[in-house]
């Protein structure tokens, strides 16, 4: 698989799994580019746009959403063998999303606790991102994904370029951007310091800590985070949910919430 | 008119009369303002605007405001923001390339910034000694900085000496402040009842002159003079430089680097809020009809893991290592390849760090155990 597409008019498929729909309406809130986009690439498969549907192969497939379900690691399948260069959106399909809550659940009891028919949900024990299933040729991250940065790399990819995707921490966003640390100025949590760049640190810039939606920035040192956050004086459990949140089943973050509850007496 | 040797003097309450001729002069003037917790540099029409009556204290992570409990316009220190986004923007384009048609060649035609006049009001010692340190990097080399070179143009300095400083600042060991000394339009003191003004460019004297200040009085320039000598000796933050990049460059592999990247987050914070760091990225934005892209560029930091990478290799892969470039470059490199060290002593990187990270304490502790490599 390349990151080139070489089709005149590539064709576009939009997928989903386990997700709220939020990234691919990222995709419809690119209202003043929706329709250029649309003369350069044909649009053939977007379900939340449009109920016409054109079968595969496609140039480019987005898949939001994380595995759930048997019929979904079939279906993740079946759309990796019709897409040329197949891109993930959005924590649930970079990560598992919010849903990997129930990777560290005991996931029969609270279906017997919910519902009146457990016998009839169909679910597996875990939700997965989508690399676990198959080969994913670029992930962009995000609770939702940054609208700006899926044009950016979809152009990028019809021009020939590779995605080049931002790699900085949300602090040099936020310090790019001039606002005050939250943590210093605030005495607030925040989580910029270990987590990728990608929204333009919004939760600053609207004078509130980070939530770490983009996942860990490469190298995250989350026990360092941790220990100045715990000097604030946040009980260390509030601290392991900020870590297990919706891109918790990164490692990075996984073993840094681990190690906040262990201690958490 | 003044000569120049004569500082003169400004009322308190005549200020906004230095505003308002700034303004009629067609500046945009910036000056520290409350923002969030902490001053930024912010555009101003009135005097009533700027963030009278605070003033900081600054830790190792850690920034805070309180009232001061006097009429002092520049009671607040400093915040994060420095003198560099004005000249070296944090996101700008400087390349639209366009294409005729597939195939065909490019043309690529600068995108230079209009250089919109803007005066920046409060601006403190150690911020001019960096805008100097960056005037060398940007407009002495081989390549000068085009962008850079037409904000600078742009840029008129009205540069306030410091009475007090917080505890993070070390200008006395970098020779930088706390007293305005250079590289100003305009040169402020804040005394109980006004300003003691001093002209450092033709500029800076013009505006003097339309202002009619009378000179300053003996009585002023005295309280000036020991005002300005408690503050120096009130500084207790220290950076023994005499030997400071030999004793880097001879300490590469001391353990202390490694215990220090255990701290270190690898945010970023230090470099960007350091008004020297110039490190910054390019890329290319691709326009929507596939014919153009824009080249931009911004703001990165060595302590981005993409910053090392080379060719499919990171050579600085772990944050210890990138710790360690940041310092060892900062106050050693710099040395060889500028001709001054990069560091000015105004304590940012040490305030807003979020782990409290100070380089001063760095220094010290490998000077303390050199040779435990
Ligand atoms: S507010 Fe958060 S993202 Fe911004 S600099 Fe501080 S820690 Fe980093
Ligand atoms: S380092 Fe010196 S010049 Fe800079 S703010 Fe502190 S006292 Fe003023
Ligand atoms: S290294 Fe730190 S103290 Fe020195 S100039 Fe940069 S931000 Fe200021
Ligand atoms: S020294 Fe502090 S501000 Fe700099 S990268 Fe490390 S943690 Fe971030």
């Amino acid at each position: 698989m390349s990151a080139r597409v070489r089709a005149a008019r590539p064709r576009l498929g939009v997928f989903k799994f386990a997700s709220c729909d939020g990234c691919q309406l990222q995709l419809l809130n690119l209202e003043d580019e929706l329709l250029a986009l649309a003369d350069r690439v044909e649009i053939a498969h977007f379900l939340e746009a449009s109920s016409r549907v054109e079968p595969g192969p496609y140039d480019v497939a987005l898949v939001e959403g994380s595995i759930t379900t048997s019929r979904d690691v079939e279906r993740i399948r079946e759309v990796r063998d019709q897409s040329a260069f197949l891109i993930a959106i959005g924590a649930c399909a970079t990560a598992g999303g919010i849903q990997h809550l129930r990777n560290v659940a005991d996931v029969e009891a609270w279906k017997s606790e919910i519902y009146p028919h457990p016998e009839w949900l169909d679910t597996l024990a875990t939700s997965t991102p989508i690399s676990d299933h198959i080969p994913v040729d670029h992930e962009i991250h995000g609770c939702p994904v940054n609208k700006r940065e899926v044009l950016r790399v979809m152009l990028r990819a019809l021009l020939g370029a590779g995605p080049d995707p931002p790699r900085a921490s949300v602090c040099m966003e936020c310090k790019r951007s001039g606002h005050v640390c939250v943590i210093v100025a605030g005495g607030q949590a925040c989580m910029g310091p270990v987590t990728r760049a990608g929204c333009g640190a919004l939760c600053p810039s609207l004078g509130r800590g980070c939530y770490a939606c983009f996942g860990p920035y490469e190298g995250a040192n989350g026990p360092a985070l941790a220990g100045r956050l715990e000097g604030l004086g946040l009980p260390r459990r509030d601290l392991a949910r900020r870590f297990r949140g919706i891109t918790g089943s990164h490692p990075a973050f996984r073993s840094t919430a681990e190690g906040l509850e262990d201690g958490d007496g | 008119m003044p000569d120049a040797s004569e500082p003169c003097w400004l009322e308190r309450t005549r200020l906004q009369r230095l505003l308002d001729v700034l303004l009629e002069r067609g500046f945009e003037v910036h000056g520290p303002v409350l923002r969030d917790g902490a001053t930024l540099f912010a555009p101003v029409q009135r005097v009533a605007e700027l963030a009278a009556g605070w003033r900081d204290e600054q830790t190792p992570g850690g920034y805070s405001l309180e009232p001061c409990g006097e009429a002092r316009t520049f009671g607040v220190v400093s915040g994060p923001g420095a003198l560099k986004p004005f000249v070296f923007a944090p996101h700008e384009p400087l390349l639209q390339v366009r294409m005729d048609g597939p195939g065909s060649s490019f043309e690529a035609e600068p995108v230079l910034p209009e250089g919109h006049k803007v005066a920046v009001l409060g601006a403190r010692a150690c911020d001019l000694a960096a805008l100097a340190v960056q005037d060398r990097i940007f407009l002495r080399g081989r390549f000068p900085d085009p962008h850079y070179a037409v904000r600078r143009r742009a840029l008129f300095t009205i540069g306030v000496s410091c009475t007090r400083s917080v505890s993070t600042c070390f200008c006395t060991s970098q020779g930088t402040g706390p007293e305005v000394t250079g590289g100003y339009d305009l040169a402020l003191t804040e005394l109980a009842e006004g300003f003691v003004v001093r002209f450092g460019s033709p500029e800076g004297e013009d505006l003097v002159g339309a202002l009619g200040l009378p000179i300053a009085s003996e009585e002023a320039l005295r309280r000036e003079r020991s005002d300005l000598d408690a503050c120096a000796e009130g500084i207790e933050r220290a950076l023994d430089s005499g030997d400071l990049r030999d004793l880097l460059y001879a300490n590469l592999g001391h353990p202390r680097w490694e215990e220090v990247g255990e701290r270190c987050l690898g945010c970023g914070n230090c470099t960007m809020v350091c008004p020297t760091c110039f490190c910054h990225d390019q890329r290319d934005e691709p326009a929507l009809d596939g014919a153009a892209s824009l080249r931009v560029r911004e703001w990165d930091s060595c302590f981005n893991p993409e910053h090392s990478q080379i060719h499919g290799i990171n050579f600085r892969a772990r944050v210890r290592d990138r710790y360690r470039q940041w310092l060892v470059h900062k106050l050693a490199g710099w040395v060889d390849q500028f001709d001054t060290s990069g560091c000015v002593g105004c304590g940012r990187c040490i305030t807003w760090c979020p782990v409290g990270i100070d380089l001063t304490e760095e220094v010290d502790a490998i000077r303390r155990t050199e040779g435990a490599s």
